[in-house]
C-alpha cells in the first residue's frame, strides 16, 4: 500500500539564517516513503523551521527539497500537495466540521457528490462519524485534533507533516491520540513527518527519529538504536533520564571508570576522552532480590559502591539517588513491586550499584 | 443586606460609601450627553430664537432645509463623498494593514509611519497644503479632491481598526488553507475575510462619518456648487444662528447614533 | 557549488518578490497620503522660507521671534491646550473610574454616553454650546433661575465658551485609553492590598493611581496634541477672541493671502506636535499605551 501513495522526501544543504544563528545548519536528511519520521529536538533546535521549510512557509536561504524526483524548493505552498496538521489546530471557525474537511476537496474541484463521500470516509477515519453538520465550538479538544487531522489527509496527500499537533491535550487523550495516529499511519501509508520536543512521544510513535540541535542533525536512527546507543552527549542527554561520567583512557585505549574496566577504546576513534552513559533502570543494587541472576557468568558486572542520598518514591517505579566513590551521583530506577527491597533504603545507607558491561554506553566527551 | 451596605469593589468599600462617585459620574454622563441631544428639541421649536423648552412646535427648520436647494445641494455631494471615500479608505486600508501585518520586512516599520501621519499632522496644515496642492492641480471644488482627502484621513483609521482585528485572529488558518491548495489571495477571501468582516464593517462605517462629519479640510478645498453641508453650516454658525442647523444637526445627531450602534452590533458578533 | 549555496540566488530572488508584492499592497494607500498629506505638507515647509519676492528669506521665522502678537498666539494655544487638558483630566478620571468598576454589561451601556459625543459631528456639539450658552441660553436662564448669579453672564465668545467646548470634545480621547488602562490593573492587587489592611483610600491612592497614570498620561497627551491644532472650536465658541495658531493661520490666509507666514507658523505648529510626540513616546512609551503592543 505504502509505495503508490507515498512519496519519498531528499533534504539536501538546508540552510537558514536569522542574523548570525543558523536556525538550519547544512540539513542533510533523507526521509522514506511512507516512513514516519519524528522531527525531535528542544524549542529553537529549528525542528519547526525544518518542518515549515518542508511545507513551503519558511523559505530557507539555500538548499534543495525534493519530493520523489521533483525539485520542491521554489514551489509555493498550495502546489507542494502535503497535508499539514497545526498545533493550534487553526480550523476554520466559520465553517462547520463537514465544510472544513471538504475544502481542500473544493478546491481540487472534487465533485459534490465525491466530496460527500469523502468527507464522510475520513470522519469515520477519525471516529468522528455522524458529526459533519456540527460547528467547530461545539468540539472538544480531541475532536478538533481529529477534524484537523481528517481535513489534512481527505484530499490524500503523498506527505503528512503534523507540528506538535497533541500539545493542547491532556496527558491521558495524548497517550491515546498517540497509538490512533500511529494505526492511522499504517492505514493510510503517507509519509509523515512530525515535530515534537517530548522524547517519550518520539519513542512511541515513529519509524525513525531525527533529533536535532543548534540546526544540526544529532542522531537519525530508529527509537531503539536512539536509546540504546546515542552517538553523542546530547542525544543521550535528551533522550532518556542518563547520567554521564567521565572515563579514563590508558596509553592503550583501554577505558575505565573508578579503575573498572569497561571497554576498548572503538578501533577507528579519532578521539580520546570518553564518557560513560548510565541509563537508571539499567543499574541494580545489591539489595534487589533478583540482583544475583542479573549477574551473567561471562560478564561480570561493573560494580561501585555508595552510600544512598535519597529515596523517591514515583508510583509505578522509584528511584534512588546514591553517591558513588569519587563523588558522582548516580541514580537507580526500579519497579515498586513487592518483592523490590530497594524500598527500605534509607539516606547513608551503604549500597553498591552494578551495571552489566552490555549496559554500558560509551559516546565521545564534549562537543558533539 | 441592602445594595449600598454591599461592597462595591476589592477593597471591600461599599456602594453607600461612595454614593458620591456615582453622582458625579451621573453629572459628567449628562454634561456629556445633554449638549449631544439638546439640537433634537430644539430643531422642533417654532421661535427664530433657540429658547428651551420651545414654546410651540413646528416643523418649520425642516421644512426651511429640504426645501433650500443650497442645502440639497450640500447634504447631497457630503453623501456623495462620504460614500466614495468609505469605498476607497476600507479596501486601501485593510490591504496596507495586512501587508504590514504579514510583512516581517524592515520597511514595513517606515511605511507604517508614512502611513499614519495624516494622524500625526494637524489637520489645518492637511487642509492649507492640500488647498494649497489643489490649486496646482485643479482639484479644489471637487468632488475628487474631497474623495481624496478624505481617504487620507480615514486610511489610518481603517487600518487601526483592522490591524486590531488581525491580533485577535489566527493567522495559521491562513497557512493552513494555503496548504490545503489555496492561494494566498484565496485564502485571504475564503478564510480571512469572512472572520474579520464586522472589523471591516466597522471601519467602513468609520470612514463614511469621518468624511461626512469632516470640517476642516473641507471648508478649504470645497465650494461652489460642491460645498459639503459641514462647510454651510460652518460658515452660518460663524454669522449668525440659524435653526435650521438644529434641523441639519438632528438628522446627523441620528446619522452618528445609528452609525455607532451598529458598530456596537458588530464588535459583540465579531467577539 | 556547494551545499550551502544550492538554489541560494533562486531562493533570494523570490524572497524578494514576496517581500515587495507584500508591501506592494501598501502601496495604494500611501500613495494618497503622499498626494494629499506629505507632499503638500513639504511644499508648504518649502513656502515657509519664501519671501514676497520669491526669493529665500527667513524673514517668516523671524517675525515670530520679534513680533509680540505671534509670541502672543503660540502662549493662548499652550494655554487653552493645558486648561483644556486639566479640565478632561478632572473630569474625565472619575468617569473612567466609574466605568472600570462596573460589570461588563453595565460599562458596555454607560460607555455609550462617552461614545455617543464621540461619534456626533463637533459641529454638532460646538453649535449645541453655542446656544446653551448663550446670553438668554439654558444654562444662563437656569442658573439664574435657582440664584447662582442675577443677570446674564457672558458665557461664548470668550474662553470660557472654548475651553467649555474643547472640553466636551476633547473628553473622550481621554477617557477612552484611561478606561483600557484601568480595566487591565489586576484586580487581584486591590483584593491583596485589602485584605492586608490598607484602607479603601490608601489601596486606591498606593496602588490604583499609580497604575493608572499610564493610560492617564496617554489620554492627556492626545488631548493636549489634538488642542494644538484645534480650529473650528475656538473659531465658533471664541468668537475671534480667542486666538490660536490654527485660527491665525486660517485669517492670514482669509485676510493676506500670505503663504509664506501661513506656512511657517504650520511648520512650528507641526514641530511642536512632533515634539510633544516623541518625547511622550520616549519618556512614556506612548506607542504602546494607545495600540496595546510591546
Amino acid at each position: 500500500m505504502p509505495t503508490d501513495s507515498a512519496l519519498p522526501i531528499y533534504i539536501n544543504g538546508l540552510t537558514k539564517k536569522y542574523g548570525e544563528l543558523f536556525a538550519l545548519d547544512a540539513v542533510d536528511l533523507n526521509i522514506r516513503s511512507g516512513e514516519f519520521l519524528t522531527l525531535l529536538g528542544p524549542s529553537g533546535s529549528g525542528k519547526t523551521t525544518l518542518l515549515m521549510a518542508i511545507a513551503g512557509f519558511n523559505r530557507p536561504d539555500a538548499g534543495s527539497i525534493q519530493f520523489g524526483d521533483t525539485e520542491m524548493i521554489l514551489t509555493p505552498p498550495h502546489k507542494r500537495d502535503v497535508g499539514m496538521v497545526f498545533q493550534s489546530y487553526a480550523l476554520f471557525p466559520h465553517m462547520t466540521v463537514a465544510q472544513n474537511i471538504a475544502f481542500p476537496l473544493k478546491l481540487r474541484k472534487v465533485t459534490e457528490a465525491e466530496r460527500h463521500q469523502r468527507v464522510e470516509e475520513a470522519l469515520e477515519t477519525v471516529q468522528l462519524g455522524g458529526l459533519g453538520h456540527r460547528h467547530i465550538d461545539q468540539l472538544s479538544g480531541g475532536q478538533r485534533q481529529r477534524v484537523a487531522l481528517a481535513r489534512a489527509f481527505v484530499f490524500k496527500p503523498r506527505i503528512l507533516l503534523m507540528d506538535e499537533p497533541l500539545s493542547a491535550l491532556d496527558k491521558k487523550l495524548r497517550e491515546r491520540m498517540q497509538i490512533e495516529l500511529k494505526q492511522l499511519h499504517r492505514q493510510l501509508g503517507v509519509t509523515t513527518v512530525y515535530v515534537t520536543h517530548d522524547q517519550r512521544e518520539a519513542l512511541t510513535m515513529s519509524d525513525r527519529i531525527a533529533v536535532i540541535s543548534d540546526g544540526k542533525l544529532a542522531q537519525v536512527d530508529t527509537p531503539q538504536t536512539i536509546y540504546n546507543h546515542p552517538a553523542n552527549g546530547f542525544v543521550a542527554d535528551f533522550i532518556g533520564e542518563s547520567t554521564i561520567l567521565p572515563l579514563n583512557n590508558d596509553s592503550s585505549g583501554q577505558l575505565s571508570f573508578n579503575g573498572q574496566h569497561v571497554q576498548s577504546q572503538p578501533a577507528d576513534a579519532t578521539h580520546r576522552d570518553w564518557s560513560l552513559v548510565i541509563r537508571p533502570e539499567r543499574l541494580y543494587l545489591s539489595e534487589m532480590s533478583d540482583a544475583p541472576g542479573r549477574h551473567n557468568a561471562t560478564d561480570t558486572p561493573l560494580a561501585l559502591d555508595g552510600i544512598v542520598k535519597e529515596n523517591v518514591f514515583q508510583g509505578e517505579t522509584a528511584f534512588v539517588l546514591v553517591t558513588i566513590d569519587g563523588g558522582h551521583e548516580v541514580s537507580v530506577r526500579f519497579g515498586t513491586g513487592s518483592m523490590s527491597q530497594a524500598g527500605h533504603l534509607q539516606p547513608g545507607d551503604v549500597v553498591t550499584v552494578y551495571l552489566n558491561r552490555s549496559d554500558a554506553i560509551v559516546i565521545p566527551t564534549g562537543d558533539h | 443586606m441592602a445594595w449600598w451596605n454591599k461592597p462595591a469593589s476589592d477593597t471591600q468599600i461599599t456602594h453607600g460609601s461612595r454614593i458620591w462617585l456615582y453622582v458625579i459620574a451621573a453629572i459628567i454622563m449628562l454634561l456629556l450627553v445633554i449638549p449631544t441631544l439638546i439640537v433634537i428639541p430644539m430643531s422642533f421649536s417654532d421661535s427664530q430664537y433657540l429658547e428651551f423648552p420651545p414654546e410651540t412646535w413646528s416643523m418649520r427648520w425642516y421644512e426651511e432645509y429640504f426645501g433650500s436647494k443650497k442645502w440639497m445641494r450640500a447634504t447631497v455631494t457630503s453623501l456623495q463623498v462620504g460614500t466614495l471615500t468609505m469605498l476607497v479608505a476600507t479596501p486601501l486600508g485593510t490591504m496596507a494593514a495586512y501587508a504590514l501585518f504579514v510583512s516581517g520586512h524592515k520597511a514595513a516599520r517606515a511605511l507604517f509611519v508614512i502611513l499614519i501621519t495624516p494622524m500625526i499632522v494637524p489637520v489645518i496644515l492637511i487642509a492649507i497644503g492640500a488647498f494649497y496642492a489643489y490649486g496646482k492641480l485643479g482639484l479644489n471644488n471637487s468632488i475628487t479632491g474631497l474623495v481624496l482627502a478624505h481617504t487620507a484621513l480615514a486610511t489610518p483609521l481603517v487600518m487601526i481598526v483592522i490591524t486590531a482585528a488581525f491580533r485577535s485572529y489566527d493567522l495559521n488558518q491562513e497557512l493552513v488553507a494555503r496548504s490545503l491548495g489555496a492561494t494566498r489571495l484565496k485564502a485571504f477571501f475564503v478564510i480571512t475575510l469572512p472572520q474579520i468582516k464586522f472589523s471591516v464593517i466597522t471601519a467602513a462605517l468609520l470612514s463614511f462619518l469621518t468624511s461626512f462629519d469632516e470640517v476642516i479640510v473641507s471648508i478649504f478645498v470645497s465650494g461652489g456648487t460642491k460645498a459639503t453641508l459641514t462647510k454651510h453650516m460652518f460658515s452660518a454658525l460663524r454669522d449668525y444662528i440659524d435653526p435650521t442647523i438644529a434641523a441639519i444637526s438632528t438628522i446627523m445627531v441620528l446619522i452618528s447614533t445609528l452609525l455607532l450602534l451598529a458598530t456596537q452590533w458588530f464588535s459583540s458578533r465579531q467577539k | 557549488m556547494t551545499a550551502r549555496s544550492l538554489n541560494s540566488t533562486a531562493l533570494k530572488q523570490q524572497e524578494r518578490m514576496e517581500q515587495w508584492t507584500l508591501l506592494g499592497l501598501a502601496i495604494p494607500a500611501i500613495f494618497v497620503i503622499l498626494l494629499v498629506v506629505i507632499i503638500p505638507v513639504g511644499w508648504l515647509f518649502y513656502l515657509s522660507f519664501i519671501g514676497d519676492n520669491g526669493q529665500f528669506t527667513l524673514e517668516h521665522y523671524q517675525k515670530m521671534v520679534e513680533y509680540k502678537s505671534y509670541y502672543r498666539v503660540f502662549l493662548n494655544t499652550f494655554k487653552v491646550s493645558i486648561l483644556t487638558t486639566l479640565i478632561c483630566i478632572v473630569i474625565g478620571y472619575p468617569m473612567a473610574y466609574f466605568l472600570a468598576q462596573l460589570p461588563a454589561r453595565w460599562a458596555g451601556f454607560f460607555m455609550l454616553a462617552v461614545l455617543l459625543p464621540f461619534w456626533t459631528s463637533l459641529l454638532v456639539r460646538t453649535y449645541a454650546w453655542l446656544v446653551l450658552l448663550q446670553r438668554k441660553g439654558i444654562l444662563n436662564e437656569f442658573a439664574m433661575d435657582i440664584g447662582l448669579w442675577e443677570k446674564p453672564v457672558k458665557l461664548v465668545h470668550n474662553l470660557t465658551g472654548t475651553l467649555i467646548g474643547m472640553a466636551h470634545i476633547m473628553l473622550p480621547f481621554l477617557v477612552l485609553p484611561l478606561y483600557n488602562a484601568m480595566k487591565k490593573i489586576d484586580r487581584d492587587l486591590m483584593q491583596a492590598s485589602a485584605n492586608l489592611g490598607a484602607s479603601p483610600a490608601k489601596s486606591f491612592w498606593q496602588i490604583y493611581f499609580p497604575l493608572s497614570l499610564p493610560g492617564m498620561v496617554a489620554g492627556s497627551l492626545i488631548v493636549f496634541v489634538l488642542c494644538l491644532g484645534f480650529y473650528v472650536t475656538p473659531a465658533v465658541l471664541g468668537g475671534g477672541r480667542v486666538v490660536m495658531v490654527a485660527t491665525q493661520i486660517t485669517s492670514i490666509l482669509e485676510n493676506q493671502f500670505n503663504w509664506g507666514a501661513a506656512s511657517s507658523l504650520g511648520v512650528v505648529l507641526l514641530i511642536a506636535t512632533v515634539l510633544v510626540l516623541i518625547i511622550a513616546g520616549r519618556v512614556f512609551k506612548l506607542d504602546t499605551a494607545l495600540f496595546g503592543k510591546g
